[in-house]
């Protein structure tokens, strides 16, 4: 089962397209994380989703359920938006006793026993909670109504090292115990990399790639060699990234298979997930024709210009 | 944060730093605590969520060592208790290590006198080794090579 599966998605907003030809898949039981910088269209993939913006082109399942924003979709989907959304004037108890009353399935135990754990006091107004707090509250509303699919919005970003921790460790933990399948939106590339299994890069409004992150990591190497050479060898490459100075070239390449050769005076070297993703946003022309399925991967032309 | 709960005689650890996938760390660990007589046949290895709470990780890259470990041969699953060590790790016999080693030193001399220092002769022992397991087919234990799982299967 796929929890998102989309095919030619695009919003328009006035003459402008925030996202386009947006063709997806996410399976179930990962984490996938959608990557890229403001502006590349990840509230609005993740808006649509949730139903709370109609989709100018193009279809959306979500839990394989369409359309999307359906009483029947809606019931599997849990979504906190970005800066961790709780009432500020409402205590912790208001809050709890509010979004019971507004779901219509909510597990009132579980989610009075994490309040109890996390040592939040049912009187305190949300709005004096720490930031760390507020968004673990909002963690545990959301997860309260038991989702399949676990929907986050930047919800790192104004978190300090310690809360973010705290805060992937609740995530991380209620996929294992519940098997939620979870989208996080993030800047914090570098903390990327061991909580997601699944990766999203958008670009400009376009999907630039996407896939299982060990298999894009496994697909995808740094070949280093010398420059004069670089240009013949480029050719036959599927080249992401190109640096080069007067006698060294650095060439960030998809591989066309396992197996394949490096050629004699070039050294392959494994990429990173930040090194990966910065060269995809970085890649010339914008982002680069769709990759279809995580399988396809290699066959990705990203220099290919966009339009 | 202390998650031990004394189920399993070691605790992972990652290094951010090593370039090394999560999983293989793992899965690293695992054989390094085996050779190093941390683990024994019969040990429990630490339950998955624990694993997950204590490291801050995606449960299918803990899944993923698991399953290595298992396709390995070294671990076995029992349903509902977690995993369990099932076989020591081969070790070479002492006599053969002894004639190893001997033949190492002399390589090493060799590369001393052609002027190699320490960190050069690292480089190219690291080079020559993954090279040598790619040929054979699979990964070197602790290669760099972030493929080293599909290159194993191929």
């Amino acid at each position: 089962m796929n929890v998102i599966e989309t095919t030619g998605l695009g919003k328009r907003y006035g003459k402008e397209w925030a996202l386009r030809d947006c063709t997806l898949t996410i399976p179930e039981g990962r984490l996938a994380a959608l990557v890229g910088p403001n502006g590349s269209g990840k509230s609005t993939l993740m808006n649509m989703a949730v139903g709370l913006s109609v989709p100018t082109e193009g279809s959306a399942a979500v839990l394989g359920v369409k359309p999307v924003g359906s009483r029947a979709a809606l019931d599997g989907i849990a979504f906190v938006a970005q800066d961790s959304p709780v009432y500020r004037n409402l205590s912790v108890g208001d809050m709890l006793h509010l979004t019971r009353n507004l779901n219509r399935r909510f597990d009132d135990a579980a989610a009075r026993a994490r309040i109890a754990d996390l040592g939040l006091p049912l009187k305190k107004k949300a709005g004096k909670l720490s930031g760390g707090q507020q968004s673990q509250l909002a963690l545990t509303l959301a997860l309260a109504r038991r989702p399949r699919l676990l929907i986050l919005d930047e919800p790192l970003a104004s978190l300090d090292p310690l809360a973010r921790q705290d805060f992937m460790t609740t995530v991380m933990t209620a996929m294992t115990d519940d098997g939620v399948s979870v989208l996080l939106s993030s800047h914090a590339l570098a903390e990327l990399e061991r909580v997601a299994d699944y990766l999203v890069v958008l670009s400009r409004g376009k999907l630039a790639v996407a896939g299982e992150t060990d298999d894009l990591l496994a697909s995808h190497r740094v070949l280093t060699g010398p420059a004069e050479a670089a240009d013949s060898y480029a050719q036959r490459l599927s080249v992401i990234q190109d640096k080069r100075a007067g006698a060294q070239a650095h060439l960030l390449v998809a591989a066309s298979g396992p197996a394949d050769r490096v050629e004699p005076g070039w050294e392959a070297h494994p990429v990173g997930l930040e090194e990966l993703v910065l060269a995809y946003l970085r890649a010339p022309g914008g982002a680069p024709a769709a990759a279809p399925s995580p399988a396809l991967v290699s066959h990705i032309q990203p220099t290919e210009a966009a339009r | 944060m202390t998650i031990d709960k004394g189920i399993s005689p070691i605790e992972f650890r990652l290094d951010p730093s090593s370039g090394v996938p999560t999983y293989l760390q793992l899965v690293q660990q695992v054989e390094h605590a085996l050779r190093l007589g941390y683990l024994k046949p019969g040990d429990q290895l630490p339950k998955v969520r624990d694993v997950v709470a204590s490291l801050t990780i995606n449960p299918n890259t803990v899944l993923k060592a698991y399953k290595e470990l298992e396709t390995k041969g070294l671990t076995a699953g029992r349903p509902g208790q977690g995993t369990f060590i099932q076989a020591a790790l081969t070790q070479v016999a002492l006599p053969e290590l002894g004639g190893l080693r001997r033949s190492m030193l002399d390589w090493l001399a060799s590369a001393d006198a052609a002027g190699l220092d320490e960190s050069g002769v690292g480089a190219l022992f690291t080079s020559v080794l993954r090279d040598f397991y790619k040929d054979h087919g699979r990964a070197a234990d602790g290669g760099a090579a972030a493929g080293g799982e599909t290159e194993g299967v191929a």
